[in-house]
């Protein structure tokens, strides 16, 4: 400390402000000054261990020692324990990467977000970014594509198409101009890992959507962010700023002759917008209304040009794998399921936030041996996995591994990687309604199984908590879903059917309050707070 | 929050003009327009179709369509109380019936003193610290009933402190 002024972290991630960290910051300066103890305190993305938040670092030579959850009120008692130089607190985690939490976990995408300042492009340099960029500036569009197609990265929005197949069909389009769009749209309940990387690494989606853009031929490209996201849209359109003053974005990049001009958008509040046609009519400053496809908007995207749509999780995945080679991203994860997915613990959880694994982890392994059981203390009941249109999975079914591949095999499907956790409470005649109610508001209106039977759906399940002929009510709710799941336009209407008909398969006890059957847990349907 | 200045076709232009390098800036000018004036008037609709070249059912269609966009000014401190199934799960619905019942405010309208406009929203990202609200802008998390009443509280002794200086 005589020589180097000692770093303390505090994180700046939305998640970590919304339990009190500008204001822990602020004591620490404040503390830190009326002691006269020189420091910087640096703030950072999340370590991803949100229960924990505001997680405190210290770095010593041993490494960053963590403390949480930090109040302000504690600030002054972990200087009177000396946690400047990692010393013993109640509120101390020990080795912040010695966390069991963080320490079984494989941090690809996310092995920066936490570590660093997010709007340091040195810093960001100083820990292997833009070394992806470099690369490619070197390799023909075609080279890229191919390590991308070979590193075997599929889509992390959701829909799990081969991200190096999409770009290839751009890059073999035709046009004057082509765009890269990056949809931030997070708006699945349950998933923040968007959020978490473009506020604690936002460099990462710049360089992945440069990499995007070279490997294709675009020169333009937009994120589109969510307004719900105030704080990542900040931080974001402030790490761009930062791009283009260090020569990284824009004309000339990094001394090439290449160029890339990129934007921060922001949608107004609707759900389906994360939809990718949907998403490209917003950006055009139209309604969001889903396109029929054919065409691809990887021939006719944005502006009708041939256009990348990516999420965000992808575009982040690319600089690791133009860094380190295709074989070093496949290693991980099993069959077709490549690489690593970074999972969202969510809801009723103990300990909640970020666990980035290789495929194959099971949702056992995630609710318990990270998650910690629920945070009530009551059993799990129910876990949706993938967002609103994510199937409802029952405990029995806590072993299903987590890959593409044995999702689909359930009828489920892994989506965003979102695990929302409900304890022996929850009601699911209520969360099918509510599956139903959602799609009423959020439907963008253009075919009509979604528009009209989502409405419908909600009758009915009223009429069926009711009690009101309940048999004829299920078969006619099962009909409803077999036209919304085939006749629907888009996933909006296609899988709200999943929610819906999975709370009936493994909770079908709660869709029949008359008849009094106690569920598996004694509590009994209708009495949930 | 600062209260909205008149509507000003001369200012809303200027925002217009601002936005004129931009590709398909309807989106971008119309979250522009309710920063400054906080709701989308009337008379921004012609305004925009004209300005833009659009009819002006084209732009009703937009401001319709997105839940952000309101046509009326909001209180001065706006509540956005997430609904979505992480929230559910830690008592969203509780805490939106508790918020009605303390505000007295139904959800998506606003306090008969002005003071706070109730949104639902689906998800503010913030799911593993759930339930959350955002209020003017800044994200809370692990909110329950008595937190809400203590940041609402909170809220009007700072109002209450403005109009004393």
């Amino acid at each position: 400390m005589s020589h180097r002024l000692t770093s303390v972290y505090v994180p700046r991630d939305a998640a970590a402000l919304s339990v009190g960290a500008d204001a822990v910051a602020a004591a620490i300066r404040a503390e830190a000054s009326r002691r006269g103890l020189p420091l910087r305190v640096v703030r950072n993305g999340s370590r991803g261990m949100l229960w924990l938040e505001p997680l405190v670092e210290v770095a010593t030579d041993a490494g960053r020692v963590a403390y949480g959850a930090v109040t302000p009120a504690d600030v002054p008692s972990l200087f009177d324990a000396g946690f400047l130089t990692g010393g013993p607190h109640p509120l101390g985690q020990g080795l912040t990467e010695e966390i069991p939490f963080f320490k079984k976990q494989e941090r690809l995408t996310f092995a920066r977000c936490g570590v660093i300042d997010p709007l340091s492009v040195e810093d960001y340099r100083a820990h292997g970014g833009f070394r992806g960029l470099e690369n490619a500036l070197a390799m023909t569009p075609a080279e890229i594509v191919a390590t991308v197609t070979e590193s075997g990265l599929r889509g992390r929005g959701g829909a799990g198409f081969p991200t190096g197949v999409k770009w290839n069909t751009v890059l073999n389009a035709e046009a004057d101009e082509k765009f890269v769009c990056c949809n931030a749209d997070e708006g699945d309940s349950g998933t923040f890992a968007d959020r978490m990387m473009i506020e604690g690494d936002p460099f990462c989606l710049i360089e992945g959507m440069t990499i995007a853009a070279l490997a294709v031929g675009a020169t333009a490209g937009y994120v589109y962010m969510r307004s719900e996201y105030p704080h990542a849209t900040d931080t974001l359109r402030h790490a761009i700023r930062l791009a283009y003053d260090e020569g990284w974005l824009g004309e000339n990049i990094h001394g090439t002759d290449r160029t890339f001009h990129l934007e921060a958008r922001v949608g107004a509040g609707a759900y389906i917008c994360g939809e990718e046609t949907a998403m490209l009519e917003s950006l055009e400053g139209k309604r969001g209304m889903v396109r029929a496809k054919p065409p691809l908007p990887a021939l006719q995207g944005l502006f009708g040009k041939p256009t990348v749509v990516n999420n965000v999780l992808s575009l982040c995945a690319v600089p690791i794998i133009l860094d380190r080679g295709a074989d070093y991203y496949r290693d991980f994860g099993v069959g077709r399921s490549r690489g690593t997915l970074p999972f969202q613990l969510a809801g009723n959880i103990r300990q909640g936030g970020i666990v980035e694994k290789a495929f194959g982890v099971t949702l056992h392994e995630l609710l318990y041996e990270y998650g910690g059981g629920t945070i009530s203390g009551r059993p799990i009941r129910a876990v949706q996995v993938g967002g609103p249109l994510g199937a409802y999975l029952p405990p029995a079914q806590f072993d299903l591994r987590k890959d593409y591949e044995a999702f689909a095999a359930q009828g489920a499907m892994l989506g965003h990687g979102g695990i929302v956790v409900f304890d022996d409470t929850v009601n699911m005649a209520r969360q099918a309604r509510f599956a139903m109610e959602f799609c009423a508001i959020e439907s963008c209106g253009k075919c009509t199984p979604c528009r009209i039977g989502s409405t419908r759906g909600v009758e009915v399940i009223d009429k069926i908590i009711a009690g009101q002929d309940v048999d004829d009510n299920l078969a006619l709710l099962d009909d409803l879903c077999e036209v919304m799941l085939d006749g629907s336009l888009c996933a909006m209407g296609g899988m709200t059917p999943f929610p819906v008909r999975s709370a009936i398969k493994h909770f079908g006890e709660d869709f029949r309050p008359t008849t009094a059957s106690p569920s598996a847990t004694g509590i009994r349907a209708g009495d949930a707070p | 929050m600062s209260v909205c200045p008149p509507w000003s076709a001369e200012r809303a232009m200027s925002i217009v003009a601002e936005h004129a390098r931009q590709r398909g800036a309807l989106l971008p000018i119309l979250h522009a327009l309710q920063e400054t004036f906080g709701c989308i008037d009337d008379a921004a609709i012609p305004l925009l179709a004209g300005a833009l070249n659009l009819s002006r059912a084209d732009v009703h269609g937009v401001v319709s369509f997105y839940h952000d966009f309101r046509r009326t000014r909001p209180g001065r401190h706006v509540v956005k109380m997430c609904r979505a199934e992480a929230c559910q799960a830690m008592g969203a619905d509780a805490l939106l019936d508790h918020a009605r019942r303390s505000l007295t405010v139904d959800a998506h309208g606003t306090t008969a003193d002005g003071a706070f406009s109730l949104e639902p929203v689906f998800c503010l990202g913030n799911c593993a610290l759930s339930p959350a609200v955002m209020i003017d802008g800044v994200l809370h998390g692990r909110v329950g009933p008595e937190r809400f009443d203590a940041l609402t509280a909170d809220l009007r002794a700072q109002d209450q402190a403005g109009d004393a200086r």
